[in-house]
């Protein structure tokens, strides 16, 4: 039903100025980064960080024109007075121990916590429009966010950017645990960055990898920054954060060599041309503890060492704005190989999956002299379902012994071995040489007693109400409603011939 | 429901200052007096008639029409005087204010098919308020660096038109800049003028896949109009549209009902001779200004009225919207939210009749009375002429209307289907009904045989 529009119709006298109209300098900026960090337990850890600065007074403009800073957000920002605002979603839990200090963290689940301005006269309705609007822009149940779930803090979660005189009656805090990230939620996400998953680093923001991850998280930050060293006006940031962890065993098979196109199944090609900055940052401190190295490719022009986090770091720099890096011609495809002196430990581990295998666990170790070794794995049985239970369920379930096969030194050098000549005791195992011997050693298997369910429980409530209804209330019945009243003694009856019978079997008078 | 519209007319001789101003040179200058001492009633019209001898229309026209509230008609010596002239009213105030297209137009949603073609475009559904957004699709950014003055533009265009539309809702304005958006449709070459083309048929299937950018409005609940403006890639350069013969249309610019318009605005050539990618483009608004204001008017429905023979029409005012267009929308309006109120009613009545489990709390129930007053008043307002209480009250109808049909309290106790009840009562019911039931055969056949007993022992 579209139709176009002939010139005819128009009646219209446009007064005023003629002209184009000159444009105003570009009122927004966009620096977008990622930093690849390997991390000491062989897995990886990326992070993207978009931001864009808008260099506007919202507070005082009545039209709202938008460029690169997104007019969802824009328009949440002045309805609702928002002086700051931050969400994240995040599946999974980073690891400390195993994986180091994080740049941001945020807790599994849905957060969101929210600073409104001082002329908010009533902050809960505002904080419950504003919840149920974001689970509308970002497609998550964040409208479950009610009063039930959201506290206001009195002393953490100071804001983040320029705050005069801080009121902690305009915080707002809330938590759903319960949230679960997936794809819908990454992709008016990834609606939000001017460049779209088209150019530049958001085109790595691939879903069907980024969810194939130990730690995945998604937030959003808008806070008031200064706009200069004197601070003299404001602006709005909006920083948009994804972290990623990549599993060395998932996705690598066990094997340390990353690149970009391993962990998210696509290059870099083009910069985004409207980012001013756009940068990927590589950390490259090796860990000495074992001894390895790590090389990049390809080589980096600049490096940057800095303290990041308590402790000094060094990282690789590329840029992709410059075209020495990356041009037309060329994608760009970091890649990360870790270069150990060779090493006789082996480990293969091939994790369970439900109803399909079991887990497999597969090491090669040294023992040292006069030493005892100890290997633990710690694992969980899922329940089953009720059909699964075998007719014994209450005898326990079992878990297969271990194998240990060892080549043993030998103290006395053996004879080499005839096949046909030597005892059969002897021929068990073939052996190459006279100085070790093989022994092959197994573990008692283990029994375990799991919680069953009752499997009678609905046999014994049905029979449990038929009979209380019918026994109590039958006997009542017949109790309350039962005449007496005089039978005349009946003369035949199959049961009388037959019980007169047995009588004069018996020798007993008849009835 | 039916509607019945007429004409009531009423007549006097004209003022002292009135006669003067008909008898100035020309017809601007009476204008500018007649408007200014009284302010005509809303919906209501002035037709002046003068002599047929005056020199304030040229001699060919037989009547005028002004962009306020007046008209002035040439008067005849004639037998019939008073019939010619009356038609001649007729004709200059139907071009005017509310005829039978206006209302089939805005009742539109209520007729069944066959009474509406369906080439008869729908305009907008009526609204307390509306938001209008102006978006400039980018999809190639390494080439084309564009930039727009669309504050200008907005504050001296757009803003004057709707503050005269501002009788018919709340309107509010922004603008935002999509990079990478394309549109759904690979255009066609067409060697014989080395361009590129959208065939009318395919105009379509435009919209939808740039819609998912577009996003939708988180201020407000008001419908969202949407005006594009597509600047198309270095590879797809120039680009036209094409109407249904093949032509190229001269604006480049289509609309789609109750939705918005895009406007394709092609970059002059010569601009890439001189300079490397990115080129910079600065994007001439008033061109753009000038189509967006058209599509805006076809969209509320504010056509080009059907002129008489002989007319002559002062043309617009400044802002782009005659006070008498604003009347005629507000007419349609009116009907056209009494028609949508007294649905909702009904239908909410019918669907009470049909699911008996549904229960109507107090707040929906006065809900539905000053829906149903409102109504009431909008139909006598409207029967008397007064159309800035007919609007404010139809205003009221809807909005209570559609308070009380989508309560979410209605549909609480909805779902409770019959055979679960069953299925939970008859488990407990049955063991004790038995006996009973027995019993009371037991009962009746005592009873039969002691009726029975006395007849015998007689």
């Amino acid at each position: 039903m579209a139709a176009a529009l002939p010139l005819a119709v128009l009646v219209l006298l446009l007064l005023g100025l003629v002209g184009r109209g000159h444009a105003e300098p570009p009122r927004d900026t966009l620096r977008e980064e990622l930093v690849i960090t390997p991390l000491p337990s062989g897995d990886v850890a990326a992070t993207f960080q978009f931001r864009t600065r808008w260099d506007s007074d919202l507070q005082r403009e009545e039209v709202s024109h938008y460029r690169l800073f997104p007019k969802a957000l824009g328009q949440l920002i002045s309805k609702y007075s928002l002086r700051e605002l931050h969400l994240s979603f995040t599946q999974g839990f980073w690891r400390t121990r195993y994986w180091g200090p994080p740049f941001l963290q945020a807790p599994s689940g849905a957060e969101l916590w929210v600073w409104f301005q001082d002329s908010v006269t009533d902050v809960d309705k505002s904080w419950k429009e504003l919840s149920n609007v974001l689970s509308g822009i970002f497609c998550a149940s964040l409208n479950f966010i009610d009063s039930t779930n959201t506290v206001t803090p009195t002393a953490s979660f100071k804001p983040l950017g320029l705050a005069n005189g801080t009121d902690h009656s305009f915080l707002r805090y809330a938590v759903l645990p319960r949230e679960v990230v997936c794809t819908e939620n990454l992709t008016p996400w990834k609606k939000l960055l001017p460049c779209s998953s088209k150019a530049g680093l958001s085109v790595l923001l691939k879903a069907d990898r980024l969810f194939h991850t130990s730690y995945h998280s998604q937030a959003v930050h808008i806070r008031p920054v200064c706009r200069n060293a004197r601070c003299t006006s404001i602006s709005w940031e909006l920083r948009q954060t994804l972290s990623v962890v990549y599993d060395a065993f998932v996705t690598a098979q066990g094997k340390k060599d990353w690149s970009l196109f391993r962990m998210f199944s696509r290059t870099l090609t083009e910069p985004c041309p409207l980012a001013s900055e756009s940068r990927v940052y590589v950390d490259i401190t090796s860990y000495s503890q074992d001894n390895e190295t790590l090389e990049v490719n390809p080589p980096p022009t600049t490096t940057y060492q800095d303290v990041t986090l308590g402790t000094r770091k060094t990282y690789a720099v590329y840029d992709l704005l410059d075209t020495a890096v990356i041009n037309n011609s060329r994608n760009l495809n970091l890649q990360l190989k870790w270069k150990s002196p060779p090493e006789n430990g082996y480990v293969h581990y091939q994790p369970a999956q439900d109803r399909l295998q079991p887990h497999l666990l597969e090491m090669l170790i040294q023992l040292p002299a006069n030493s005892a070794t100890k290997v633990s794995i710690q694992f969980e049985r899922a329940l089953l379902k009720w059909t699964e239970y075998t007719p014994d369920p209450n005898h326990g379930f079992y878990v297969s012994p271990s194998v240990l096969s060892a080549l043993v030194p030998s103290v006395v050098a053996a004879k080499p071995v005839d096949w046909e000549e030597s005892p059969l005791f002897k021929s068990l195992y073939p052996v190459s040489d006279s100085s070790s011997y093989f022994v092959r050693l197994y573990t008692e298997p283990l029994l375990v007693n799991l919680p069953t369910p009752d499997f009678s429980m609905p046999y014994n409530v049905i029979c449990l109400t038929c009979t209380v209804v019918a026994v109590c209330y039958g006997s009542f019945y017949n109790l309350l409603t039962r005449t007496f009243h005089i039978e005349e003694p009946s003369t035949g009856g199959l049961a009388k011939r037959l019980a007169n019978l047995i009588r004069r079997a018996r020798g007993v008078p008849p009835l | 429901m039916k509607i019945k519209c007429r004409f009531q007319k009423a007549y006097r001789r004209a003022l002292e200052h009135e006669e003067e101003a008909l008898s100035l040179g020309s017809m601007q200058e009476a204008e500018t007096v007649l408007a200014e001492p009284q302010k005509q009633a809303e919906g209501s019209l002035t037709v002046y008639v003068i002599s047929e001898n005056s020199s304030l229309l040229p001699q060919d026209m037989m009547s005028y029409i002004g962009p306020e509230r007046t008209a002035v008609v040439r008067g005849i010596t004639h037998r019939e005087a008073f019939n010619i002239v009356g038609r001649r009213v007729i004709q200059v105030a139907q071009a005017m204010s509310l005829t039978e297209d206006v209302l089939a137009a805005a009742l539109a949603d209520h007729l069944p098919e066959d009474k509406w073609s369906s080439d008869k475009r729908r305009p907008l559904k009526s609204s307390l308020g509306y938001e209008i957004t102006f978006s400039l699709l980018n999809p190639d950014p390494k080439s084309h660096d564009v930039h727009w003055d669309i504050e200008g533009a907005v504050r001296r265009y757009v803003q004057p038109f709707l503050s005269a539309l501002s009788a018919a809702g709340n309107f509010s304005v922004d603008s935002q800049i999509l990079y990478y958006a394309v549109l759904g449709v690979n255009p066609r070459f067409d060697p014989a003028s080395s361009s590129y083309y959208l065939a009318a048929h395919s105009l379509p299937h435009v919209i939808n896949p740039v819609e998912s950018r577009l996003g939708s409005s988180a201020a407000s609940l008001y419908p969202v109009l949407n005006f594009l403006l597509y600047v198309p890639e270095l590879a797809h350069s120039p680009l036209y549209i094409q109407d249904k013969d093949g032509a190229p249309v001269p604006t480049n610019a289509f609309h789609s009902p109750r939705w918005g318009g895009i406007m394709v605005y092609n970059v002059d050539p010569k601009a890439y001779n001189a300079s490397e990618l990115p080129v910079r483009v600065e994007v001439d608004m008033v061109q753009v200004m000038e189509v967006f204001l058209a599509q805006l008017r076809l969209l509320f429905g504010i056509a080009q009225p059907q002129m008489p023979l002989k007319c002559l029409f002062s043309g617009s005012k400044s802002e782009g919207l005659t006070t008498w267009e604003l009347d005629r929308l507000l007419w349609a309006r009116s009907v056209e939210n009494v028609a949508t109120a007294t649905t909702t009613l009904t239908s909410l009545a019918q669907l009470l009749g049909k699911i008996s489990n549904i229960v109507i709390k107090d707040d929906v129930a006065s809900e539905v009375y000053r829906a149903v007053a409102a109504v009431q008043k909008a139909a006598e307002e409207l029967a008397s002429g007064h159309l800035a209480s007919a609007f404010i009250a139809s205003q009221e109808a809807v909005t209570s209307s559609e308070r009380a049909f989508f309560d979410p309290s209605l549909l609480h106790l909805l779902y409770f289907p019959d055979d679960q009840k069953f299925a939970i009562y008859i488990p407990l019911f049955l063991p004790m009904a038995v006996p009973i039931l027995l019993s009371l055969v037991k009962i009746f056949l005592e009873t039969r045989k002691s009726w029975k007993k006395p007849e015998k022992t007689d």
